[in-house]
């Protein structure tokens, strides 16, 4: 009943394989992306875009970078924190060495930074894999951080060691710094989005991502095919990097405003990003806005029903959100390893039929 | 040799398209192929044969480029190869498959054999990341070229099937259709019927003689049943604890004393 492929024909190759194949399907989208961009801005207040909306946005942008890397082309990251914060403190540095360059440029400069940065950690994982390559990137988010706390001239000699986004606008409206309103940040941060998940499916539906996911399934037959495997890898670290640079310049410059690295890019919000694409489904877009959903609204959520609701005390409620997250990683480990994008895939199977059986 | 020959069953034949001349192999102290010499014609069905251990997949994987032979030189349409990397050889018009099946299982038969087209995609990643325009359209292009070998193998029901699913003889045909994706010059297959049933040996047999009917593929096998061995090729090579010990048409090789010991054993006396 919501999903009904009849009469829905496809006569050419292009139809065929477009992003969403149902005709039910795609409108939804349409209107769910119409609603985004035409009404939230007009509704939303302080509270709902620093609480869930623009965090929702950047580590969604964090999780597809991730997925790329990790759920497409196979290469286990736990960099992703120390690239985040690359892309924070090239957004910083291009701030301040280029006051009158337009924010969109620097978010995009520091993806590409950040870029360059993760081929260089990339370059490992042409002779190691696995836990081994976790561990190398593990290697690259410590010295990271360490590098921007050690180097004076990242921070800009500050005394307190901490990075502030200057106030920039895009068409006449701040979108960082203190004046910045909470539409212009959404929509800022919303296109975004929009755009990286738009590169990512280019990116994952063709050639490329075909060389990816044939390195991640099997890399001595993606290469007798002819992938090179140095260069699918690579590519797989700069697309994910570029992606992940644009999620830290956004989470410091936008979000967070004030930003020191330790606390803001530690080996913590590595394994966020990660558990939101666990959670969400390793090789999937829509699993990693889905995860994305998932890690920034449960702790809304649980602190609004345990605190507000239940009356626990704060601290309670945070531990237990601990609990909670941990044992939902491990049930989804054991039970649906490939995460919230199959759930859905799987309730979209049902759907079809429902209400018959067959 | 690099006169066309027509065969008895009126394909044509013609010059060499792969030479290996005196090809040694060792891993340490093992010597996995002793100086061995053969040549592939354009066009033909050439089959290697022999007991276990003989060193026929170290062969195929010296002309696949998964190893670089110490001595000896790989001559492939007129060059001569130096040492390669399986990715550069792919592009030169080499595929093959597997003895176990090498599919990509995370993904749907037909990503499978589009991945055959990766040797020829132009478009670089800033293409595809837009999409619209030239990436899009070699997609198409690749598209309509995997239907056609989807049409060909008679594929078509599982096209969007994870490889994951499929049945063992279905999972083979879909390697030979990523192989053939690639339009190789020289078509390499490990055991295309090991573990197979009558049937299906004979439905892969077909395939193989309508690669190289209708796509004019030379194909290289490598095979343990020898009445599909006799009955497809038209040279075969025998090969022995990495010894060459016979070269020549099925009827030629079958009255050889050295191939019928290699097989029936000889006694000691």
């Amino acid at each position: 009943m919501f999903y009904r492929e009849a009469g829905d024909f496809k006569s050419s190759y292009r139809s065929d394989s477009q992003t969403f194949p149902i005709a039910f399907d795609r409108y939804r989208y349409y209107a769910l992306l119409v609603f985004a961009i035409g009404v939230v801005p007009f509704i939303v207040d302080d509270y709902w875009a620093n609480a869930v909306l623009l965090p929702f946005l950047i580590w969604s942008i964090a999780a597809i970078g991730l997925n790329i890397l990790t759920g497409y082309c196979g290469q286990v990251s736990l960099g992703t924190g120390g690239f985040m914060a690359v892309g924070a403190f090239a957004c910083y540095k291009l701030m301040t060495a280029f006051p009158g360059l337009n924010i969109v440029f620097v978010v995009l400069l520091s993806g590409g930074v950040t870029a360059g940065v993760g081929v260089l950690f990339g370059l490992p994982s042409l002779r190691i894999k696995g836990f081994y390559l976790a561990v190398a990137t593990l290697a690259a988010q410590f010295f990271l951080v360490w590098l921007f706390n050690r180097v004076p001239w990242f921070y800009n000699y500050s005394a307190s060691g901490q990075i502030s986004a200057p106030e920039r606008t895009v068409f006449g409206a701040a979108v960082t710094g203190a004046n910045a309103q909470a539409w212009a940040s959404y929509l800022f941060c919303l296109t975004f989005l929009i755009a990286v998940a738009w590169l990512a499916r280019n990116l994952t539906r063709g050639a490329v991502g075909r060389s990816w996911m044939a390195i991640r399934d099997m890399d001595i037959a993606a290469e007798i095919i002819g992938v090179n495997p140095l260069r699918a890898k690579l590519t797989a670290f700069a697309a994910s990097s570029f992606l992940v640079g644009i999620a830290g310049a956004l989470f410091f410059s936008v979000y967070l405003g004030a930003v020191e690295v330790g606390e803001a890019f530690g080996i913590n919000k590595s394994f966020l990003v990660l558990f939101m694409v666990i959670i969400g489904g390793l090789g999937s877009i829509f699993g990693s806005l889905a995860g994305a959903a998932f890690m920034v609204l449960l702790p809304v959520f649980l602190k609004n029903v345990l605190v507000g609701g239940l009356g626990w005390d704060t601290a309670l409620a945070a531990h237990f959100e601990l609990v909670l997250v941990g044992g939902l990683i491990i049930f989804f480990l054991i039970v649906e390893p490939h995460g919230l994008a199959r759930l859905w895939e799987l309730t979209k199977e049902k759907l079809r039929l429902w209400p018959f059986p067959h | 040799m690099s006169v066309a020959e027509i065969t008895p069953d009126g394909r044509t034949l013609g010059g060499t398209l792969m030479d290996m001349r005196n090809i040694t192999l060792r891993f340490g102290g093992v010597t996995a192929i002793k100086d061995i010499s053969f040549d592939i014609r354009e066009g033909e069905i050439r089959a290697i044969i022999g007991p276990n251990g003989a060193g026929k997949s170290s062969m195929l994987n010296v002309i696949s480029g998964f190893y670089n032979p110490q001595e000896g030189e790989v001559w492939f349409r007129g060059d001569k190869r130096g040492p390669m990397r399986p990715y550069q050889v792919a592009r030169l018009g080499i595929a093959r498959t597997f003895q176990n099946i090498a599919l990509f299982d995370g993904m749907s038969v037909l990503d499978n054999i589009m991945t055959g087209r990766l040797t020829h995609t132009k478009s670089g990643i800033l293409d595809q990341a837009i999409w619209w325009g030239k990436a899009q359209r070699e997609e198409i292009a690749h598209r309509e070229k995997v239907e056609e070998i989807i049409d060909f193998l008679e594929i078509q029901r599982i096209r969007k099937t994870p490889v994951g699913r499929l049945p063992y003889g279905l999972k083979k045909r879909v390697e030979l259709a990523r192989a053939l994706a690639a339009e190789p010059k020289l078509l390499l297959l490990d055991e295309p019927m090991a573990g197979m049933n009558v049937e299906e040996k004979e439905d892969m047999s077909r395939y193989i003689l309508d690669v190289n009917d209708e796509f004019g593929t030379t194909v290289a096998l490598i095979e343990h049943d020898m009445g599909v061995v006799m009955d497809l090729s038209d040279r075969v090579v025998v090969m022995d604890y990495g010894r060459k010990i016979g070269d020549g048409t099925p009827d030629e090789v079958r009255g050889n004393q050295d191939v019928i010991d290699a097989y029936l054993g000889v006694s000691h006396d």
